[in-house]
């Protein structure tokens, strides 16, 4: 066992799982969607984007592209949300709030790829 | 590029995840403690509030408790959180600075600085191997005459020592492994603008792999070699290597030259070596028995040479044994009196300090100038340092193998015709040589410079223009003043070798120039600015060979010609223009 990979996988499933745990329910509905979730949801995508720093085999790279695409869908739904929630009259509207879960709904996306990615280089490589 | 990159994001994994952890901890501490707004209401942080506050808390900033003051269940919070941020920041840029300052990395971004700046040559260049007395004094001269190299050596104070140099052009360097083929490749060997290699690094060993690499790796590639041992040199030869210098041939051949045929030895140092003294400062080395001090490979090749020409010499070696010195050897370092007594100093013409050590060598000949004032001095100097102290020491003739080499060098890349004049003049006799030297001494009174002119568009636009319209320059309108047309320019044209490979050694004026001819030349520097001044310019030619101005510009060209048929005078260079 490698403890090394066990992080690896576990920050890359723990981002599938909270980013899949925020953006379960009615899109539009605020009381589906906790912004805690969201906020670890982010955190842990960003360390696993950083796990993979550095990594210069061809599957290393596309790992990276996919947890830099979660990182920009997830920063840019935090975004929206900071600005509506704080920034305009408006507040968060079941409209506003759809597109924030339509965002992370994009980033849930990219990581089921890194997982998907995950998994088949697991499976090829039976170590 | 993508190697740094890589490098950096590893190395920066485990400080960036700490700086994420410390901040997520931080924040959502402070979004789940209670607080109080400004009206005692019970009052929650928002996570964006929260990620402004430990923003800049964490960078130090600390615009204070904001939007409300805290409670003090928050301020026990912000004091952990404050410790967390700060010292997490402090780590994660103290990594970034230790990999930054990290040798290992240093090197990484200088090689890749160097691949970078070879990439980018677009003109040609040179590749040189070792950064010594030698490969300094050729990136010097090329880089003064707008020709690139690039350098690789194994020591990298050289490098960097290059790199505070006041060099006309940027001179990529690298310190790397020459012997690794990968250096070699990466200093462009392969790229099409590279003009040779020089292998000129101290070690024969090296310098023989380098010509076995690129004589593999690129055949036509022209490769100039040091080699300082006759073993080595018969190899590096035995795989084609162009030109092979060995230091100290060369200084025992042209010696034992200055014996034999004083002029001939005078034609091939002017040709060949930077003088600043004047022509007439000449001093012929005297017949006679001579004193030889070290018998390494130096003191053979001397050896060699004056016993071929029949000079007498008697050897002072301290290790007769080991260097095999011949029978007679004066056994002793020379540095003291009493060795070079035994070795007859007083009734010595000459002396020959030629030991590896350079104080040794001072030391030699301070003590045998106190025992005999009028002996003739050759010493071997071994670091380009010892520069002023070998100029005090009343040296007749320094033997300083890194600049020989250099100059060489510099020579075959930069008048490649010189080595063709040479090898034609050396079978010409002492008579031939007195003749051209009191040619040059007639024109000039300080050490001629020498230049190549090949008769082409790019170089002699004018006379090739002269050629389409079907009139032929001589050689003599060459020679002439652009500016005066009775006077001669100051320099002399020594070799001529035409396109079909023909060699003339001392063309006349009379000698008609044909396109693709080459001629070496040696004069006075500025000549050779006057003289591209009449090959360049249709006009200055024209006058040159006409003796008037040609009309310029069209409608004085049309005047002219109307003129001319008017009087209908001989024909001549305006209506050749005309057509």
């Amino acid at each position: 066992m490698n403890l090394e990979k066990v992080f690896f996988a576990f920050f890359i499933v723990l981002a599938l799982t909270l980013n899949f745990g925020f953006f379960l329910g009615d899109l539009d509905d605020p009381n589906h969607h906790n912004v805690y979730e969201l906020y670890a949801a982010l955190v842990v995508s960003l360390i696993a984007t950083i796990m993979k720093f550095g990594d210069r085999a061809h599957i290393g790279a596309v790992l990276l592209a996919t947890s830099l695409v979660a990182d920009l869908q997830l920063i840019a739904a935090v975004i929206v949300w900071t600005l509506f929630a704080h920034a305009s009259d408006a507040g968060v509207t079941p409209m506003i709030m759809a597109s924030i879960v339509s965002l992370s709904g994009g980033a849930l996306l990219a990581n089921v790829t890194s997982v998907v990615i995950l998994v088949t280089e697991t499976v090829m490589f039976r170590r | 590029m993508h190697n740094l990159l890589y490098l950096l994001l590893r190395r920066m994994r485990l400080p960036l995840i700490v700086v994420i952890l410390a901040y997520a901890i931080s924040i959502i501490g402070l979004v789940l403690i209670p607080g109080m707004d400004d009206q005692g209401n019970p009052w929650q942080m928002s996570f964006f509030h929260a990620f402004y506050f430990v923003s800049f808390m964490g960078s130090t900033i600390g615009f204070g408790e904001i939007p409300y003051p805290f409670t003090d269940p928050q301020r026990i919070w912000t004091t952990v959180a404050m410790y967390l941020t700060v010292i997490s920041w402090l780590y994660a840029i103290g990594s970034l600075f230790a990999l930054l300052k990290d040798p290992a990395f240093q090197r990484i971004v200088a090689f890749t600085k160097f691949t970078r700046a070879v990439k980018a040559i677009r003109e040609p260049f040179y590749l040189i191997c070792g950064l010594g007395d030698a490969g300094h004094l050729v990136i010097r001269d090329l880089a003064t005459h707008n020709i690139r190299s690039i350098i690789i050596d194994r020591d990298d104070s050289k490098i960097q020592l290059l790199r505070l140099e006041d060099l006309p052009l940027v001179v990529p360097g690298i310190s790397a492994d020459v012997t690794n083929t990968s250096t070699l490749l990466t200093a462009g060997l392969l790229k099409p603008e590279c003009q040779g290699v020089l292998a000129l690094t101290g070690s024969d060993h090296i310098n023989m792999t380098i010509a076995i690499t690129s004589k593999l790796l690129a055949p036509e590639l022209p490769v100039i070699c040091r080699a300082e041992s006759h073993d080595s040199q018969d190899n590096i030869a035995s795989f084609g290597t162009d030109y092979i210098i060995n230091p100290f041939d060369s200084f025992a051949k042209r010696f034992a030259m200055m014996f034999q045929s004083p002029s001939m030895y005078m034609v091939y140092e002017w040709m060949t070596t930077i003088h600043e003294s004047p022509l007439s400062d000449f001093r012929v080395p005297p017949r006679g028995t001579w004193v030889l001090c070290g018998f390494g490979r130096f003191g053979k090749a001397v050896w060699e040479s004056l016993s071929f020409k029949g000079i007498q010499t008697v050897i002072i070696e301290a290790d007769v044994a080991k260097t095999g010195a011949p029978e007679g050897t004066v056994e002793g370092r020379g540095t003291e009196a009493i060795t070079l007594y035994e070795g007859g100093i007083e009734q010595a013409v000459g002396l020959i300090a030629g030991t590896d050590d350079d104080a040794n060598n001072l030391s030699i000949i301070m003590t045998a100038q106190k025992l005999n004032k009028d002996l003739f001095i050759v010493a071997r100097q071994n670091l380009s340092t010892n520069d002023t102290l070998f100029a005090a020491a009343g040296i007749d003739i320094i033997m300083q193998s890194g600049r020989l080499i250099g100059q060489r060098v510099v020579d075959l890349i930069m008048t490649p015709l010189l080595s063709d004049f040479l090898r034609m003049a050396r079978d010409q006799n002492e008579e031939w040589a007195n003749v051209l030297v009191s040619r040059v001494i007639g024109v000039l009174d300080k050490p001629p410079d020498s230049w190549v002119m090949t008769i082409s568009q790019q170089q002699t636009p004018a006379i090739l223009e002269l050629l389409n319209m079907g009139c032929t320059t001589t050689l003599g309108g060459l020679l002439t003043d652009p500016r005066d047309i009775s006077t001669a320019l100051p320099c002399v044209a020594l070799y001529l070798k035409h396109a079909n490979n023909k060699e003339v050694l001392l063309p006349g004026n009379e000698i008609q120039l044909q396109d693709g001819d080459q001629l070496l030349f040696c004069g006075q520097a500025d000549a050779e600015t006057h003289m591209h001044w009449s090959t360049g310019n249709l006009h200055a030619l024209g006058y040159i060979c006409n003796g008037y101005d040609l009309p310029s510009g069209s409608l004085w060209r049309w005047l002219d010609t109307r003129k001319q048929r008017r009087s209908d005078n001989k024909p001549d260079m305006a209506r050749d223009v005309q057509e």
